[in-house]
């Protein structure tokens, strides 16, 4: 009864009412935004599920689980976590040692380090294939080894090492700054060896940002075209990677194989995301 | 006293002292080792191809028509998509900043989307769209309007790849200058635009040219998107990464590292200017 009272007082515009007032009352802002959101991202989303549901479930599994589809997925995947799990070491390395010591021109090999990011892929693709091929000035350090790098599934490891290398240190770095030499002294001063200080004190809260660094860095390098395309020689079930072989599709005007592989892409780089996200959350436990 | 006395070595010394001193030393130069072999060896390279044998050469493959009709369209490129992301990231980042809203951190990992996705899948969606079989082909060929395979195809797929950068650095700048100001502008009764100019863009500008800067380094430097819809063609629709690319696959390295300079001189003041803008930042948090 008093239910029924208190309704009758409020009267409260019904949900979808609100919303479209809200909608309306939109400042110019949130509709430039929601519009330039909508036409450059949302809508070609949009045509790209489309697409790839356009030939049913049945057609879509097939060609994305067709052998050759298998095999880019093998090199891409592999490879990225091969290349993110030597940059997870080597990138916590150095974000360690540009905040904890001091050395002539780190302020210049800190900043250095961002040059992934400025670079443009493909000159970075066609000076790797260079500097890395059997007659360049690393690849030849190795040829006499019969180690080949450019132009294998070595050389596609090098350029996603080059590409996803800032995202660890850049992760890592900041949380190493924040965090509290105080508790390392006294974790010392109760008689704690080097290591036992750093697996029990450093590594827990800074744990998180290597993770997201290496998802961020792996996402990267799963998408890279640019300087892979380059520095491999793109010969299938070798080190033909997936990226380069949506390109190819395209190429033959093969629409409808090119979106399956690529929503396949795009579905793993949504959970990566997601997982990020969580990795982000638990980073932040330590915040409070 | 026991010197042996934790406490007291801490006192005189300090906990770095006792530390192994090879252990700094080590990892200083596995560091610099690592950065050198992926890094820096390859950058020195680009230089050293392309001057190796002086600079005539490489003057001469400056003034090739194909690399400077390239040079032209990365300039355009940059020149339209740049501001059109600038204001975008503007009011993506005032909307988001200045309001608390449910699904706001699902709405920044949207914003964040054209960074995780492939370049390659970006251009793929705008064949998917624009293409001859696209949901638009049709209208925009009856029209007569290329826009895949031409220059409008390559500023769309810029325009995608480039989105991001504005809204995530103005964002936090935003946040941490605070309403008051705008607030206290409003009471005296500035307008909406005499709040921006006056108040807001001051508070936001080095934010803002970090994110602008960072918008016209991948707009200039994006290969893989305007690969998939430029089609190629010399002259006509080929930005600089991909001359590069192309002069490689032609086996005319050197022009291809004449290229390749411009552009690594590009990233190099990109990171120049990063470093100064990030000081400036710096100093106002300090202060």
């Amino acid at each position: 009864m008093s239910n029924i009272i208190s309704a009758t007082v409020i009267k409260p515009k019904p949900a979808w009412r609100q919303w479209f007032d809200r909608l309306r009352h939109l400042s110019w802002t949130w509709r430039i935004m929601w519009f330039y959101l909508s036409a450059m991202l949302f809508l070609p989303l949009g045509a790209m599920f489309a697409k790839a549901g356009s030939g049913g479930w049945a057609k879509f599994w097939e060609v994305a689980s067709s052998p050759l589809a298998l095999s880019t997925y093998d090199v891409t995947f592999t490879t990225s976590l091969i290349a993110t799990l030597i940059n997870g070491l080597f990138g916590t390395a150095i974000a360690w040692v540009m905040v904890r010591y001091d050395f002539p021109g780190k302020r210049i090999i800190d900043a250095s380090i961002d040059l992934p990011f400025a670079l443009p892929t493909s000159v970075a693709g066609l000076t790797l294939a260079t500097v890395y091929s059997d007659n360049g000035w690393i690849g030849s350090l190795f040829a006499p080894f019969g180690i080949k790098i450019a132009f294998t599934r070595l050389g596609v490891g090098i350029a996603m090492l080059f590409i996803s290398l800032p995202f660890i240190v850049r992760t890592v770095q900041p949380v190493l700054i924040e965090l509290e030499r105080d508790i390392e002294e006294a974790a010392w001063c109760l008689g704690a060896s080097d290591w036992q200080t750093f697996r029990q004190v450093i590594l827990p809260p800074l744990l998180p940002s290597i993770l997201t660094g290496m998802a961020l860095g792996f996402s990267r390098a799963v998408g890279e075209y640019g300087s892979t395309v380059i520095i491999a020689s793109n010969t299938p079930f070798k080190d033909l990677i997936a990226p380069v072989l949506i390109f190819q599709r395209l190429e033959q005007y093969d629409y409808a194989g090119a979106t399956t592989i690529g929503v396949v892409l795009l579905g793993i780089s949504l959970i990566l995301l997601l997982g990020i996200n969580i990795l982000q959350a638990w980073g932040q436990r330590y915040e409070d | 006293m026991k010197t042996s006395n934790p406490v007291n070595t801490l006192v005189r010394q300090g906990p770095d002292k006792k530390q192994l001193n090879w252990v700094p030393t080590v990892l200083i130069g596995l560091s610099i080792g690592y950065i050198s072999i992926i890094i820096y060896i390859p950058a020195i390279n680009v230089f050293y191809q392309a001057f190796h044998k002086g600079i005539d050469p490489f003057l001469a493959n400056l003034t090739n028509p194909d690399f400077l009709s390239a040079v032209r369209i990365t300039l355009l490129l940059a020149l339209i998509t740049v501001p059109i992301n600038t204001v975008f990231g503007l009011c993506a980042a005032w909307s988001i900043a200045r309001h608390k809203f449910p699904g706001r951190t699902l709405l920044l990992s949207i914003i964040d989307l054209p960074l995780s996705i492939s370049p390659v899948v970006a251009g793929l969606m705008i064949m998917l769209l624009y293409g001859r079989q696209g949901w638009f082909g049709g209208w925009l060929q009856d029209r007569g309007i290329d826009v895949v395979f031409a220059f409008p195809g390559m500023a769309l797929a810029t325009a995608f790849v480039s989105m991001p950068f504005v809204v995530r650095e103005v964002i936090p700048v935003l946040e941490e200058a605070g309403v008051d100001q705008e607030e206290a502008a409003r009471t005296l009764g500035a307008s909406d635009w005499q709040i921006f100019w006056r108040v807001t863009l001051p508070n936001i500008r080095w934010g803002l040219m970090y994110g602008i800067l960072l918008t016209n380094a991948r707009a200039m430097g994006e290969f893989g998107a305007v690969s998939v819809v430029s089609g190629n063609v010399a002259n006509t629709t080929q930005s600089l990464p991909l001359f590069v690319e192309e002069a490689y696959k032609q086996y005319n390295t050197e022009a291809a590292f004449s290229a390749a300079v411009l552009l690594a001189l590009l990233a190099a003041v990109t990171l120049i200017l990063k470093e100064i803008l990030e000081s400036k930042t710096r100093i106002k948090d300090k202060s």
